[in-house]
């Protein structure tokens, strides 16, 4: 019957298209474990010394704490923007609301390089002040506020406006009631606005090429190392490790999203 | 200076060019059962959170126990709402939910637990402390919400249609038992409502609302008995209107011409004063109403062909069609009478009642 | 009475602060505006701000390190002249590798999508992180792993070789504009996924019953019902990777060679070791409008009626 012939194609193409999803990346951690200088066919032998020789890299670990720290204080600052803001967008009406949405949201569809060069044409030239990890910071910022702002919006409206009206109502102020049922109740999107910042941060490339100082963040410090074959290997080594890390969060966070969401429809809310 | 719990004076609330309320002014009393009836976008839900302080008027003054309220935030006004959807805290248990609103107070862990004891007892859930919002039934939160709301100790109770949401039955229990916490707490309760039934079977008094207006105000027999228009009229209950015009009025009695349904006689009841020649109606209710197979010698008398019959159980009702009329006429009676009243489709009757039993309204 | 009279005495002497706390209360929304102060502060201070200096400085010239700001069309000219006719065919070679790589992802795409949210039943949450992995590794990994399989040593070539396919290994697979497009094609595969997954899902199962109820086969029903009905989520995919990827830097830089070079690196070029800002920022302009005037065509060919189809 032609729909289980159509059926069965769909099927093998479904798990042939997650393999030409991962294979490429799988690659990465598969040189990375290869005694070869060069990434290249047939393997030569199992080794951990590209692995090892990460932990006595110096630049490496500073840029990793750098990126770790650019990453946290990115997070932490566009949750709260993003929060105010979805608080605003959510419980109060105002007219210009889609205007306002729309403007916020228009970050994330201007090239990145050309917000990277505009930036920097105002830090340098205008404001004349210096770049560091700082001016990342502020530019990661501008770019994680409406991803923030999204996810927050998704949860804010998940729940009942209500709940916020009744605590004022038994004589709470608002920013009690803010803390002992906005708050709560919100903190699923909390944690998903983090990790999203933060990944998003932690991966950035083109903004904090163009607006880093002496310090690097990871993305640009591995940039760096594939300009040179022999740091080739160094360089699949970190990345293995980056795409470990990532799986992990990855699996943690979807599992607690959903776990948000069956919470949800048992009637929570 | 009155006495009265909740003086609404003047008030109006406009949304843009739309008033959601319309000038509207009444006392409420200390300890009544008050409702606010209407039908959807009556203004009734915009009045009751203006009295919360959720919404605040555009002109006009409320008082609540003689203090103005419009500098007043909701968190700091002697009120306390239950909310149609109940608005049960998901992340707390029953007992968090309950003490809600005392815990800023700081009171001491034996006070507070005592306090939401002695609730539960009232709404009648002891022993369901622990449990979370999910875990309850739509009644169950229903209670928990008013538990929350009375150990605040407000003065003054509003209820945003609390019972809508639930099954006829559970609803005429609820009922009851909220009118029996009522009368044990002797507070004021606000009670809104789209439900006539509702509202007539628990409240002191009814202010009837429509289009931002309160129409009138008065205990649940005399919005019955004696509406003073025809929205009121045919808002409660059911009632029977023949249109018409004032002939003349002599020793208190009305003489319409009501067209097809001929000369009718109705108490004029000193409301206004209506010139000869005014659109008025004659209103009765169904169950005022007599079929006879001949017209008797008193009281106001139609003749028409039985249509269909409603059994209802206790009482059935009776459609007449009478000729050059829109609407049958509906008769209404018990089934004790049943031999008396019922009959064969399609049979001539006479639809008679006794003068004092007609209302006469404005057209 | 004496409320009212206290009412009325409040109205009558009502200093402006009482007046601005009375607006500020009878006008909640202004709270929620101030709410919003923060996230607009950063977008005039950090998005607005910047672009109107990058538009600005598309007037000025530039020399040497000295930028003369006298407001002039030198830069536009250039780009439409004759010697601009370089970065009139970049922003067009730009846009149609974007364009094909789009194509790739959303038609590979979809029927991905479609069979999560048809054909899976039991362990979707397992596949739908096994798709949003991807998603959320670093580009850079992902470009960086094409630059490792298609280079001239790499995996492809070396595999072929050790298999005894070809002697030498082949140039033609690294640097230049089809190995961006490739690239390009599977970085921005999982962009694509969840949007038209999403939009897949939303379908009420009951409208498919109703249409095979009514007489339609699979096919039939898949090109009059599921189809149309996908529509805004497989859009939403389309824009979603087409705009972002005209401006690529890293893809082309990393695998483009001198041939696949986009738009985006040649701006970062004129900023960079050109020395020409204010060309920079001209080209960047007009980057940005070209890929405006496309998406409008976009939208405007696939009709404002079939936008409004918000799923089922």
């Amino acid at each position: 019957m032609r729909s289980q012939t159509i059926s069965r194609l769909l099927t093998i193409f479904a798990f042939a298209y997650l393999a030409f999803l991962y294979v490429p990346v799988l690659l990465l951690p598969l040189f990375s474990f290869n005694d070869n200088i060069y990434v290249t066919f047939p393997l030569k032998g199992f080794t951990w010394k590209w692995y090892q020789s990460m932990a006595a890299n110096q630049p490496l670990i500073n840029a990793l704490v750098a990126s770790i720290q650019v990453g946290f204080a990115v997070s932490v600052v566009s949750t709260v923007i993003g929060m105010l803001a979805a608080m605003g967008l959510t419980r109060y009406q105002f007219p210009g609301k889609g205007l306002i949405t729309s403007t916020i949201m228009l970050p994330l569809v201007i090239p990145y390089i050309i917000l990277g060069i505009s930036l920097l044409s105002l830090a340098r030239q205008v404001l004349n002040i210096d770049l560091s990890l700082w001016t990342i910071v502020a530019a990661h910022v501008l770019v994680c506020v409406p991803l923030s702002m999204l996810v927050l919006i998704a949860r804010m409206e998940g729940f009942d406006k209500s709940l916020e009206e009744a605590s004022l109502d038994l004589g709470e102020s608002a920013w009690r009631t803010f803390w002992r049922v906005t708050f709560p109740l919100a903190i699923p999107g909390i944690v998903s606005s983090f990790l999203l910042c933060f990944s998003t941060s932690f991966d950035e490339f083109v903004l904090a090429f163009f607006l880093s100082g002496t310090e690097s963040t990871l993305p640009i410090y591995m940039y760096s190392l594939l300009r040179f074959p022999a740091k080739v290997p160094g360089a699949l080594a970190l990345a293995s490790c980056i795409l470990l890390g990532s799986i992990i969060v990855i699996v943690f966070a979807e599992w607690y999203r959903r776990r948000g969401i069956q919470a949800q429809q048992e009637g929570l809310v | 200076m009155s006495d009265a719990m909740i003086a609404i004076q003047d008030v109006t609330k406009a949304f843009g060019p739309i008033r959601a309320v319309d000038e509207v002014s009444f006392e409420i009393g200390r300890g009544e059962f008050f409702s606010l009836l209407g039908p959807s976008g009556c203004g009734k839900t915009t009045l009751l959170r203006m009295l919360a302080g959720f919404e605040i008027p555009t002109a006009g003054e409320i008082l609540i126990d003689g203090q103005p309220m419009s500098a007043v935030p909701p968190n700091q006004r002697p009120t306390n709402m239950v909310f149609q959807s109940y608005a049960i805290f998901p992340h707390l248990n029953v007992r968090d939910n309950i003490g809600y609103g005392l815990v800023r107070m700081k009171p001491s862990k034996a006070e507070l637990n005592a306090t939401v004891d002695r609730a539960l007892e009232l709404i009648k859930l002891p022993g369901y402390s622990d449990r979370m919002a999910s875990q309850l039934s739509g009644g169950q939160r229903q209670r928990v919400a008013l538990a929350r709301a009375l150990v605040c100790r407000p003065k003054v109770l509003l209820l945003d249609e609390p019972l809508g949401a639930l099954d006829k039955k559970l609803r005429e229990e609820m009922q009851l038992e909220l009118r029996q916490i009522q009368r044990e707490v002797g507070i004021t309760f606000v009670f809104v409502t789209h439900d006539q039934e509702e509202a007539l079977t628990m409240s002191d008094r009814i202010a009837v609302m429509s289009k931002g207006k309160v129409l009138q105000i008065d205990s649940a027999a005399a919005l019955y008995e004696q509406p003073n228009c025809r929205e009121v009229a045919e808002f409660i209950g059911t009632m029977n209107v023949f249109e018409g015009r004032l002939l003349g009025v002599a020793g208190g009695v009305a003489r319409v011409d009501a067209g097809p349904a001929g000369e009718l006689l109705a108490p004029v009841n000193g409301a206004a004063d209506l010139a000869p020649g005014a659109a008025v109606s004659v209103a009765v209710r169904p169950e005022k109403l007599e079929i006879a197979a001949s017209r008797p010698a008193n009281g106001n008398a139609i003749s028409g062909r039985r249509l269909a019959e409603a059994y209802l159980g206790d009482r059935s009702h009776y459609y007449v069609g009478a000729e050059g009329l829109p609407k049958p006429i509906a008769a209404a009676a018990q089934n004790k009478q049943r031999a008396l009243t019922s009959g064969a489709s399609g049979e001539t009757v006479w639809v008679h009642w006794p003068v004092e039993a007609g209302v006469l309204l404005e057209r | 009475m004496a409320a009212t009279g206290t009412f009325a005495e409040g109205r009558r002497s009502a200093s402006t602060w009482d007046a601005l706390r009375r607006f500020w209360r009878l006008h909640p929304g202004l709270r929620g505006l101030a709410l919003l102060t923060p996230a607009l502060i950063i977008l005039i201070v950090m998005m607005v701000a910047p672009l109107l200096l990058t538009i600005a400085l598309s007037f000025a010239t530039q020399t040497g390190f000295a930028i003369d700001r006298t407001p002039t069309l030198a830069n536009y000219a250039v780009l439409f002249a004759e010697e601009g006719k370089l970065y009139r065919i970049l922003i067009w070679k730009s846009l149609w590798m974007s364009f094909t790589a789009t194509i790739a992802v959303v038609l590979l795409a979809y029927p991905m999508a479609y069979y999560l949210a048809f054909r899976v039943h039991r362990r979707k949450l397992l596949w739908i992180i096994l798709i949003t992995v991807p998603f959320w590794t670093s580009y850079l990994l992902r470009v960086f792993a094409w630059k490792v399989i298609l280079g001239f040593n790499g995996a492809i070539n070396s595999g072929l070789i050790t298999l005894g396919l070809i002697d030498k290994p082949l140039e033609f697979l690294l640097y230049n504009p089809t190995a961006v497009t490739i690239t390009l094609a599977h970085a921005w595969a999982a962009y694509a996924i969840l949007p038209i997954y999403v939009s897949l899902e939303k379908i009420d199962r009951s409208l498919l019953e109703a249409a095979t109820d009514l007489g339609d086969g699979p096919l039939r029903r898949f090109l009059r019902v599921t189809l149309p009905l996908s529509l805004p989520g497989t859009i939403a995919a389309t824009l979603l990777v087409f705009i972002p990827t005209v401006g690529d830097y890293l893809t082309p830089s990393l695998v483009g060679g001198t041939s696949g070079i986009m738009v985006g690196n040649s701006i970062a070029a004129l900023y960079g070791k050109a020395n020409n800002g204010p060309l920079g920022a001209a080209l960047s302009i007009a980057m940005m409008l070209a890929i405006t005037l496309v998406v409008c065509a976009f939208l405007a060919a696939i009709g404002p009626k079939r936008l409004r189809h918000k799923g089922a």
